[in-house]
């Protein structure tokens, strides 16, 4: 039944239309008598029965046939997954955290049909145990600034004409129909976007060198290889706001002289894919996609491919071999992908991310764009903050923000009471910073001076009961794992010093091992081929530096201060505390503690294997862990 | 030698019929050199049909595309995603993230491998199930994060092992006859 949009005046009239179905979310003073229920539906909330709950308020609102005047559906990622799933309601913005399928009924009732807030499903702010009802007051959200992010938690990502209806594929129009390729990338580098994948590169000028090399077919392929274990932020706008990135690929692609497109997507992010392809589909549809978009002489289309599960795709080179049905081995640069990529043609890979900012920018124009950020790093970045913090979840910040500000503010501190020891940002490419930087604002070139890295935007935190050591040795061994095994130094290199690391932990380090370990890693940085083996020392060298102390005890006193590495633990128990109540006895897997009934019981060492039932069970602080 | 059949996975296994139809109607040329270019998602398809990717499939796709068998099975010894042995009918992955294993994944880990008595890659003789460390879901904010079959179980925490396993079978799990 749709027709296709065949201009821009057509498309603006679209959106005049559509405007009406967003209006209640999006228009801050409305005053109107609609209400609409927005469920969050990313993977995290889905998990957690969120369209179970859709469904319960879709079912209500046709028993008390309100069908006029209340909508219900599910939108992407809020963002707080800490307290999933999320339910928002219009106009008033009210924010529901932890909301179960049964308490839609209860929502319905009280909330919709007789204006009486829930108070009892709001957020509860853990210092001021004040119920907030708005979202935009909570500590987690005053600091962000969603740019990125600006549709998730807004729209329906499965209905075209939500994004139309918030001027969606606008700044594609306004591109296509009144700009030259120059003047956009102008536009692009007058903006300073870099890119978002992790290096920062100018965006703009990767344009500029995808147009500068002439070609009849050249490509646009959009990154979404989110391998970095802790990151989820490319996943979340996939699935809440793939029309973005789709559009920010046109815009891309017609800067550069594409006529195609790929989207690079993980196999093991399902919903994400179908959101992307079901987004395709209905621009296509309308004509956003295809031959002669809006009536101009610009074709291009999108498909998306799927990853299998190789951390080494990300790189760009690798990915475009993945692509061509190869191993996914990374290639020598030069000649870079804007030269010679996908089948030898000029191409230009951009990340999720950066891809998600395009339309904006040409929407807000680029002085507003560059206002945001530091000097050198422009706009925003969304984090994915996970790990021993009180709020994990998706936050976007202006670039410059603090660490403390990230962990501290919005993050709401680590988790447990424990005491903050490192942030890990930049997955396994990146490095653990210390306390002592927590006031650093971060941006690409803050973090590489201490010794991390930007990366894509996971940030884990780690407390005082994380081992470093350890971390540097799962980090090593994803990298091993992950390693494609095409040069030398990463594929020997990381193996060794995984093997270093493994007898560090395990007790038999000795303190020539450390200066061997130090040495591989930077051996292994300044010769690796591509980026993956470049920056697979960052978590060794940087635990090096910050944590040596760390190192220094499992090595030379053979003591884990943090309780972690189980060969190096001890466990016993405090004659002068136990009073024999057998717990730890009945809880020990190999029966290794003896003792009768309101006696002393004591460990036998030799059959202990460390693994601290005993410590946990006893109520009286007897086991003691050394 | 002739090569053992494995009964699953002969031709007249209607899978091939359906893999047939999906990559004819790609229209593979084959003297197209790009004709690769939809290799991979060709081998997403076939292990979605027969739950893994043996021999016999990979000669099937290799012959499909006019390529060496060669190439199929370098392609699928090199990502993670693609697998030659079959998984258990109940397939339990535990997320490996970072995000998850400071929370104490490995824990997790070890507690599902107790409560069936295999190894991690493993699967029970019975063939019913099968346990796997995947990297990241990107479900961090449910850390640590299980995944049975497609389903999340998320905040795991230890000694649930068998109780999440329960309430899947009962969930979701087909009919099982008690011995």
């Amino acid at each position: 039944m749709t027709t296709r949009i065949e201009s821009f005046e057509q498309l603006k009239q679209k959106y005049e239309e559509y405007k009406s179905l967003v209006e209640v979310r999006a228009d801050l003073d409305y005053d109107g008598d609609q209400k609409f229920i927005l469920v969050c539906g990313g993977t995290g909330c889905v998990s957690s029965k969120s369209l179970q709950i859709v469904e319960n308020f879709q079912n209500l609102i046709k028993e008390h046939g309100v069908e006029n005047k209340v909508r219900a559906s599910i939108s992407g990622c809020f963002g707080f997954c800490e307290k999933g799933p999320i339910v928002k309601v219009f106009p008033e913005n009210v924010f529901y955290v932890q909301v179960t399928p049964d308490d839609a009924k209860e929502i319905f009732e009280k909330h919709i049909m007789n204006d009486e807030v829930v108070d009892r499903l709001l957020y509860v702010e853990p210092v001021t145990q004040k119920r907030m009802h708005d979202s935009l007051e909570m500590p987690f959200y005053r600091r962000q600034m969603r740019v990125a992010l600006r549709h998730c938690g807004l729209i329906d990502p499965e209905i075209i004409e939500e994004y139309i209806g918030v001027g969606g594929y606008q700044s594609m129009a306004k591109v296509i129909t009144q700009m030259s390729p120059e003047e956009a990338i102008e536009i692009m580098k007058q903006s300073g976007l870099g890119g978002r994948g992790g290096a920062g590169f100018s965006a703009g000028r990767k344009w500029e060198f995808g147009r500068m090399y002439q070609s009849d077919r050249k490509f646009v392929i959009c990154n979404a290889d989110e391998g970095d274990p802790g990151a989820f932020m490319d996943r979340s706008i996939m699935e809440g706001d793939a029309h973005t990135v789709i559009e920010g690929m046109a815009i891309a692609a017609y800067c550069i002289g594409a006529d195609q497109g790929y989207v690079y997507i993980r196999a093991e992010y399902p919903l994400a894919v179908k959101r992307l392809q079901i987004a395709i589909d209905e621009a296509r549809e309308l004509g956003l996609l295809g031959k002669n978009i809006l009536g101009t002489e610009f074709s291009f289309d999108v498909d998306v491919r799927l990853g299998a599960g190789a951390f080494v795709c990300g790189e760009e080179t690798a990915l475009i071999q993945s692509i061509q049905g190869n191993r996914g081995e990374p290639t020598t640069k030069p000649p870079f992908p804007a030269e010679k990529g996908l089948w030898q043609q000029p191409t230009v890979v951009n990340n999720v991310e950066t891809l998600a900012n395009v339309p904006v920018i040409f929407d807000k124009g680029p002085e507003w764009f560059a206002n945001i950020g530091t000097e050198k790093s422009k706009g925003t970045k969304v984090f994915a903050l996970a790990g021993k913090v009180n709020n994990v979840g998706l936050v976007e910040v202006p670039m410059g923000t603090t660490l403390r500000q990230l962990i501290f503010e919005i993050g709401g501190g680590v988790r447990g009471g424990g005491k903050f020891k490192a942030a890990q940002s930049g997955g396994p490419s990146g490095g653990c910073i210390p306390e002592q930087f927590l006031d650093t604002p971060i941006d690409f070139q803050s973090l590489g001076q201490i010794g991390s890295m930007m990366g894509s935007g996971g940030m884990i935190v780690m407390s005082d009961s994380d081992c470093m050591v350890n971390i540097a040795r799962f980090y090593l061994e994803f990298i091993v794992e992950e390693s494609c095994g095409r040069c030398v130094p990463c594929r020997v290199g990381t193996k060794r010093m995984l093997e270093i690391l493994t007898d560090i932990t395990k007790g038999k380090g000795t303190p020539e091992m450390l200066v061997e370990l130090q040495s591989l890693a930077e051996t292994v940085k300044d010769t690796a081929l591509c980026g993956l083996g470049q920056t697979a020392p960052n978590p060794v060298l940087s635990t090096l530096r910050y944590f040596m102390d760390e190192y220094k005890a499992h090595v030379e006193e053979k003591r884990c201060p943090a309780g972690v590495c189980t060969d190096l633990l001890h466990y016993e128990i405090n004659p002068e505390k136990c009073i024999g109540c057998t717990a730890c006895a009945r809880a020990c897997p190999v029966n290794c503690i003896s003792g009768a009934p309101k006696q002393v019981h004591v460990i036998d060492q030799e059959k202990c294997i460390k693994c601290g039932n005993c410590l946990e069970k006893c109520r009286f602080g007897a086991v003691i862990r050394k | 030698m002739t090569e053992q059949k494995n009964p699953c996975c002969t031709g007249s296994n209607p899978g091939f019929a359906e893999l047939g139809a999906y990559i004819d109607a790609l229209k593979i040329d084959p003297k197209d050199p790009e004709r690769k270019e939809m290799l991979i998602m060709t081998l997403h398809k076939a292990q979605s049909i027969f739950g893994y990717l043996p021999s016999e499939v990979q000669k099937f796709v290799a012959k499909k595309f006019s390529i060496p068998h060669a190439d199929v099975s370098g392609v699928i010894s090199f990502y993670n995603y693609f697998t030659t042995t079959p998984k258990g009918k109940t397939n339990i992955s535990i997320c490996m993230g970072t995000a998850c294993y400071v929370n104490g994944s490995d824990k997790i880990l070890q507690d599902f491998e107790k409560a069936l008595g295999i190894k991690s890659g493993q699967v029970t003789a019975d063939g019913r199930f099968s346990i796997e460390s995947l990297r990241c879901v990107g479900a961090c904010g449910l850390a640590p994060v299980v995944l049975i079959n497609e389903h999340v179980y998320g905040k795991v925490k230890q000694g649930q092992a068998e109780k999440i396993i329960e309430e899947y079978l009962i969930e979701y799990g087909e009919p099982v006859e008690v011995e």
